[in-house]
């Protein structure tokens, strides 16, 4: 197909940036998306995300302006550089939301997620798990005679990383709270 | 408070349905006579009714029901509005609230089940916001990308008495761009300078834009002399008589509206969607023009075929910058060019695809068409349709002057949309000829609507072109599937004269193509409902037609063979 014409951003909507590609690779994209605190609003953007098969690799939401009835749901999606132009057009379509950013076209920005890990075991188990937790920063929450419950805020592959090395000495539990992003520096997203 | 409402909001007419969850609201409905109330005779009637009223009028479209299975008999409805880009508004009752969630006796989670197939929907639990949403409602619905929006309300929440918000204090950020972005618009203006071969590719999105979008349309085709094509939702923004008019395109378009898509080197797409009707093959589609795309909705940009030109905004508000752009250029084109691309056009048109022959004493359905629109051209006049041979037949054989004139549902095909659908238009055009073309098969799936028509005096006609045949799935079936005729026959018909008569209204049977015209004025003559049962050809095939899967050039016409024109790959698609 020939090369398109369309300049970055070529409508004034900031997330709705025409790209001119309808490329075959895979992108991972960090959406942060402003939206009513209103009920249902969250079954809405989830409901999108499956009735249109895209995919969810992280979500996370809860409420940052309680007087306005604001909240932001962070989302981490994988797709062709269409199917993401698509997701943010058609979140920005719903009624609820303010406004979507695609944090990773944005500029630089900084992710983080937050984990907990329990790890049971005895003797040698445990020391090495304290050791590898050190390493990490990550720290004791809770420890029992058996087990401790670690806890870590990394980028989402820091945390991987951690539960590839601990599930050999006895990961057995985890939760993780899914990605939290922000934009560099003081530009206010909204 | 919800009549009130809906007073400050113009409405004159509500179709719906009672049921113990709207008591409250019937009961304040009763007491007043600015709003009327048309009972229809099932809730997907209703919500087709408030379409059919709201694309006749340019006007949002209110249909009421009640919990339950009235919430859920209007999905379909709903579902045809946001498929279609209708503005309509549905109010649904609600058990009371501290009842929800107990699975008490007609609760549906509808607010959950309407999600998907709303643009917006609101569950109210104070009386106290009920005005408010109600206003806000109307604004969703007809701003932006129109749609159907729900108001779920508890049936407590309509008894309480609460404070009132006036329209004007409705408090909304939802404002979506109208005005197009004026180096997209130069840009396209440009494009429009050097075109060679360029076609106007129009949609429902200027019909949704209102009348001066239609306006607006005609003065650039008009000043630029391009040749114009529209889907099967925008017909009548152009008029089938403008000498520019390349007729619908599509699956079943026209052969040189078809052609002029496949060849053109600029394409002006102005709030249509490349649907997969309209497109075909997409790696086939257009393949050697410039695309430019006016659409009020992002997500339609891009999204199915890739356009050089986007413009976000509303097709009126673009339409007006681009003339703007256009006349202060000096309206320059590329006459010599654009000539050639008209002498190739005519050849095209010189084809005359919609050529049928009438022999013999069974009617042809093109032929019934023909001279319904012969005879009814001149009348104040508003089609509907249902789904099948007989909708592709109608866009066809019918021509459209005017905008709002034609209601047929496009993006979900629905069977049993049309006699609800006239019968709001009906209502909302009490002195104009309101035609339903139907087939016998999707007439059937909301025929006690006649009832509807016959109480309120409704004089709306039903012209039903019966094949006895689920006409457009036996010619799929005939084409893709070995002539295997799997449960398309239309077996076990009522007589329709009968039927007609069984509701008080009258019915009228032709078979023979000598009778048709004093029929059909027998029928237009009726000051009452009338069904008519036209017998035609049965096995009739609806041409031409781009088998799924091909590309525009590859059209099938009339007298073309077809064994083996869709591939494996094709005949999955639908
Ligand atoms: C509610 C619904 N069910 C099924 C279909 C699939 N369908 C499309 S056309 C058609 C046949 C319609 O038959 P008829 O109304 O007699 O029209 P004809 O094609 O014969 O003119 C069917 C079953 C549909 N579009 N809508
Ligand atoms: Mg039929």
């Amino acid at each position: 197909m020939p090369p398109l014409k369309i300049k970055k951003g070529a409508s004034s909507h900031s997330a709705y940036n025409l790209r001119p590609t309808f490329s075959e690779v895979i992108e991972r994209h960090t959406l942060a998306v402003v939206v009513e605190n209103e009920p249902g609003v969250l079954a809405r953007v989830i409901g999108l995300f499956a009735g249109r098969g895209y995919n969810i690799e992280s979500l996370t939401v809860a409420e940052i302006d309680h007087e306005g009835h604001r909240s932001r749901i962070t989302i981490v999606t994988t797709g062709t550089p269409q199917a993401i132009e698509q997701i943010k057009a058609q979140l920005g379509r719903i009624v609820s939301v303010y406004k979507v950013h695609d944090l990773t076209v944005e500029g630089a920005s900084v992710e983080r997620e937050l984990a907990l890990f329990k790890v049971a075991g005895k003797g040698d188990s445990r020391v090495e798990a304290l050791r590898l937790a050190d390493i990490f920063r990550a720290n004791v929450v809770d420890s029992t005679l058996e087990s401790f419950v670690f806890e870590i805020t990394g980028t989402p592959e820091k945390i991987d990383a951690f539960a590839e090395l601990m599930r050999p000495i006895g990961l057995v539990e985890m939760a993780r709270t899914g990605v939290a992003a922000l934009g560099r520096g003081v530009a206010e997203l909204m | 408070m919800v009549v009130q409402a809906l007073k400050d909001q113009g409405v004159d007419v509500i179709f719906g349905y009672p049921g113990g969850a709207v008591l409250p609201i019937y009961d304040e409905i009763f007491q007043q006579n600015e709003i009327r109330h048309v009972l229809v005779r099932h809730e997907q009637g209703a919500v087709h009714a408030a379409e059919g009223y709201a694309r006749s009028t340019g006007k949002p479209g209110v249909a009421l029901v009640t919990s339950g299975p009235g919430a859920t008999n209007a999905v379909t409805g709903l579902t045809d509005a946001l498929m279609d880009s209708i503005p309509i508004i549905v109010l649904t009752g609600q058990v009371p609230t501290f009842m929800i969630g107990s699975d008490a006796f007609q609760e549906a989670d509808t607010v959950g089940i309407t999600r998907p197939c709303t643009k917006h929907n609101w569950l109210v639990k104070e009386t106290d916001k009920l005005a408010g949403v109600i206003h806000e409602a109307f604004h969703v619905a007809m701003s932006g990308r129109p749609g159907p929006v729900l108001i779920d309300i508890p049936k407590d929440v309509q008894f309480a008495t609460g404070a009132y918000t006036e329209k004007a204090k409705r408090k909304s950020h939802y404002a979506p761009q109208v005005k197009g972005d004026i180096d997209s618009i130069t840009e396209l203006a440009r494009a429009m300078e050097k075109a060679k071969r360029p076609v106007f590719y129009t949609g429902g999105g200027v019909i949704n834009s209102g009348t001066a979008a239609s306006q607006l349309l005609r003065e650039l085709v008009e000043a630029t002399g391009f040749p114009i094509t529209s889907t099967l939702m925008g017909l009548g923004a152009y008029p089938a008589s403008g000498d520019k008019w390349l007729g619908m395109l599509g699956m079943h378009g026209l052969y040189e509206a078809n052609m002029a898509m496949h060849d053109c080197d600029l394409m002006i797409n102005i709030g249509a969607r490349f649907d997969d009707r309209i497109t075909g093959r997409i790696d086939a589609f257009s393949p050697k023009s410039t695309k430019a795309h006016i659409d009020i909705d992002a997500s339609s940009i891009n999204k199915v075929i890739r356009v050089d030109i986007p413009i976000l905004g509303d097709v009126a508000h673009v339409l007006e910058d681009l003339l703007k752009v256009w006349k202060s250029n000096g309206r320059k084109t590329n006459a010599e060019a654009v000539g050639k691309w008209w002498d190739q056009i005519k050849e095209w048109q010189a084809v005359d695809c919609l050529k049928f022959k009438q022999t013999g004493k069974v009617i042809k359905p093109q032929y019934a068409l023909s001279r319904l629109e012969a005879l009814t051209k001149d009348h104040d006049r508003y089609i509907c349709t249902e789904v099948g041979q007989h909708q592709m037949w109608a866009a066809q054989y019918l021509n459209f002057e005017d905008p709002n004139r034609w209601m047929t549902s496009g993006g979900l095909g629905t069977m049993g949309y049309g006699h609800p659908a006239s019968i709001g238009a009906q209502m909302a055009h009490p002195e104009a000829l309101v035609i339903n073309v139907a087939g016998e098969a999707s007439w059937l799936m909301n025929m006690q609507e006649l009832g509807t028509s016959m109480q309120y005096g409704l004089p709306v006609k039903q012209f039903i072109l019966n094949n006895e045949r689920l006409g457009m799935v036996r010619q799929w079936q005939e084409l893709l599937h070995g002539e295997r005729y799997s449960s398309s026959w239309s077996e076990s018909l009522p007589d329709f004269v009968k039927l007609a008569e069984a509701f008080g209204a009258k019915g009228i049977q032709c078979h023979d193509p000598a009778d048709l015209d004093d029929a059909i004025m027998e029928m237009l003559n009726h000051d009452g409902p009338v069904v008519f049962d036209c017998l035609v050809e049965k096995h009739e095939n609806c041409y031409p037609m781009i088998p799924s899967g091909k590309a525009h050039n590859e059209m099938l016409m009339g007298d073309a063979s077809t064994a083996g024109v869709i591939d494996a790959k094709g005949s999955v698609l639908v």
